[in-house]
């Protein structure tokens, strides 16, 4: 497994798209902080760029990168190596490499600015969504054979996770505005990784005002610390899952 | 060959009751076969027949949904190790673009830890230390398919697949491969190879097998071929046998 993965990531650490994200999370963070007077208002804005910016990058880079190591897989499933360490070593590749590009671009200028538990926080936040989303394109690349359609599956799982996905929580939540519906509302929230995450940051932050609906009640029904540890948990499932059917799948493709 | 009631100890690769379809189209119709330890067998058909499925299917790299393939007497669903022991050669090799080609002879020597003394004829023949530097995107056809052949031979596997091995090749490297595969099959080497050049297999050859839509059409020896048919070469008597089917 270490000798793929050594290759794998001499190869992404070549690819110059990582090196141009790093760079422009990097742009982003110092910019945000700059403009702000208040570290925690830099904070804020950086968390909404981020929780946009992230997602996006992630998601499709990975999905290219995993339709263009068709002929990598294939030259390695012909000589005694396991499916599922050929499939890990690329996820555990892409990942750290996202990882690693995030922490650098935005990990030092959040270090530098807010106070020491935001920035653990934001970081380890942002890292979960990375992998997050490097899961799900995981996925969507192994529904089709076809990279345009992949590439269109993790486009619009973008979209869905990160612009869709509240509006159609506060849709739900002016319809049945007259019933009892906040412990829907919570459960729903678990079903987008981008709200946890937002809400895992706000709670931190202790801003109530910012939260949205599904983050407002998700502090009610649970308190701080509790919803900390839940949301934490979700996160964790949303790497899990996704990456597991993919697996699976996988495993029974015809190469 | 392999008579029914004697002990299949000589068996390498059993496939027993093989099908496999993508989409609608049947690329493997219950296919049965037995292939022996220190045969050359040149598996022919028409194009689309099923042969690199079968092939594919031997390596695990497409899983039938019928039937199962033993390999020395062991199932190889959901096993890896199996192919310690063999050498594959793909039709068109296709390979890492951005990797060069000592990375890819490096990485695949990292995987199979294994592999104490490690063949290098065809690395030497072909003069491969020469290029190891350029990338695969780089290399033209013939020079992928000397990279193939270097990593098929290289861990002198038991059974060795080469899928159309000479396409693509200069004449000088298609005689130096030819002797290398004469040589392994001295040695005892399980060998299947597809071409549709039937005269160049008359050399090593000792079996054919003949497939279409799917379906094993033949399985004989050359020589037995070559007495029932009447014919003098390969060629000639696979010509003089597909006439009689038809008619």
């Amino acid at each position: 497994m270490m000798q793929i993965l050594k290759y794998v990531a001499l190869d992404i650490l070549k690819n110059k798209i990582v090196i141009a994200y790093t760079v422009m999370l990097a742009l982003f963070s110092w910019s945000a902080f700059g403009l702000e007077d208040n570290a925690s208002k830099g904070v804020l804005t950086l968390l909404n760029i981020i929780l946009l910016t992230v997602p996006l990058v992630s998601v499709l880079f990975t999905t290219i990168y995993v339709y263009n190591s068709n002929e990598f897989i294939e030259l390695l499933i012909s000589h005694p190596v396991k499916r599922s360490k050929i499939w890990k070593s690329l996820f555990i590749g892409l990942s750290t490499s996202m990882v690693v590009a995030y922490v650098i671009g935005t990990g030092i200028p959040l270090l530098l600015f807010a106070d020491f538990g935001t920035a653990i926080m934001m970081i380890t936040a942002g890292s979960l969504l990375s992998i997050i989303f490097v899961a799900v394109a995981f996925l969507s690349s192994i529904l089709t054979r076809d990279k345009a359609k992949g590439i269109g599956i993790s486009i619009i799982a973008w979209l869905y996770f990160a612009l869709l996905f509240d509006g159609l929580v506060l849709f739900l939540f002016f319809q049945f505005a007259d019933y009892p519906i906040e412990k829907v509302v919570v459960a729903l929230s678990a079903l987008s990784p981008i709200d946890l995450t937002r809400i895992l940051i706000l709670l931190r932050l202790d801003v109530s005002a910012m939260m949205g609906y599904t983050g407002a009640i998700f502090q009610n029904y649970f308190g701080s610390s509790w919803g900390l540890l839940l949301s934490f948990g979700l996160l964790l499932l949303w790497i899990l899952i996704p990456f597991y059917f993919s697996l699976r799948k996988f495993k029974k493709k015809d190469l | 060959m392999n008579p029914g009631w004697f002990p299949t100890k000589f068996d390498m690769i059993t496939v027993k009751n093989i099908t496999k379809h993508f989409g609608k189209f049947k690329a493997l119709d219950d296919l049965n076969l037995t292939m022996d330890r220190g045969e050359c067998i040149a598996l022919i058909g028409p194009n689309g027949c099923g042969k690199t499925t079968l092939i594919k299917s031997i390596l695990g790299m497409v899983l039938p949904e019928k039937g199962e393939i033993t390999f020395e007497g062991k199932n190889i669903k959901n096993d890896d190790e199996y192919r310690r022991d063999i050498g594959y050669m793909p039709q068109i090799g296709r390979y890492p673009e951005n990797m060069t080609i000592e990375q890819v002879l490096n990485m695949v020597q990292g995987i199979r830890k294994h592999a104490s003394d490690v063949d290098l004829d065809l690395y030497n023949a072909f003069e491969i230390e020469k290029f190891k530097t350029k990338r695969m995107r780089t290399l033209s056809g013939g020079t992928t398919q000397k990279v193939s052949a270097t990593l098929a031979f290289m861990f002198q596997p038991k059974v060795l697949i080469l899928d159309e091995p000479t396409a693509g090749l200069d004449p000088i490297a298609a005689e130096i491969l030819k002797e290398k595969i004469i040589a392994a099959k001295n040695k005892g080497c399980l060998i299947l190879i597809t071409s549709h050049l039937l005269s160049e297999l008359e050399d090593f050859v000792s079996q054919i097998i003949f497939m279409q839509d799917g379906q094993l059409i033949l399985h004989k020896n050359v020589d037995d071929l070559k007495a029932t048919t009447g014919q003098a070469t390969i060629a000639k008597s696979i010509i003089h046998l597909l006439k009689e089917l038809k008619s």
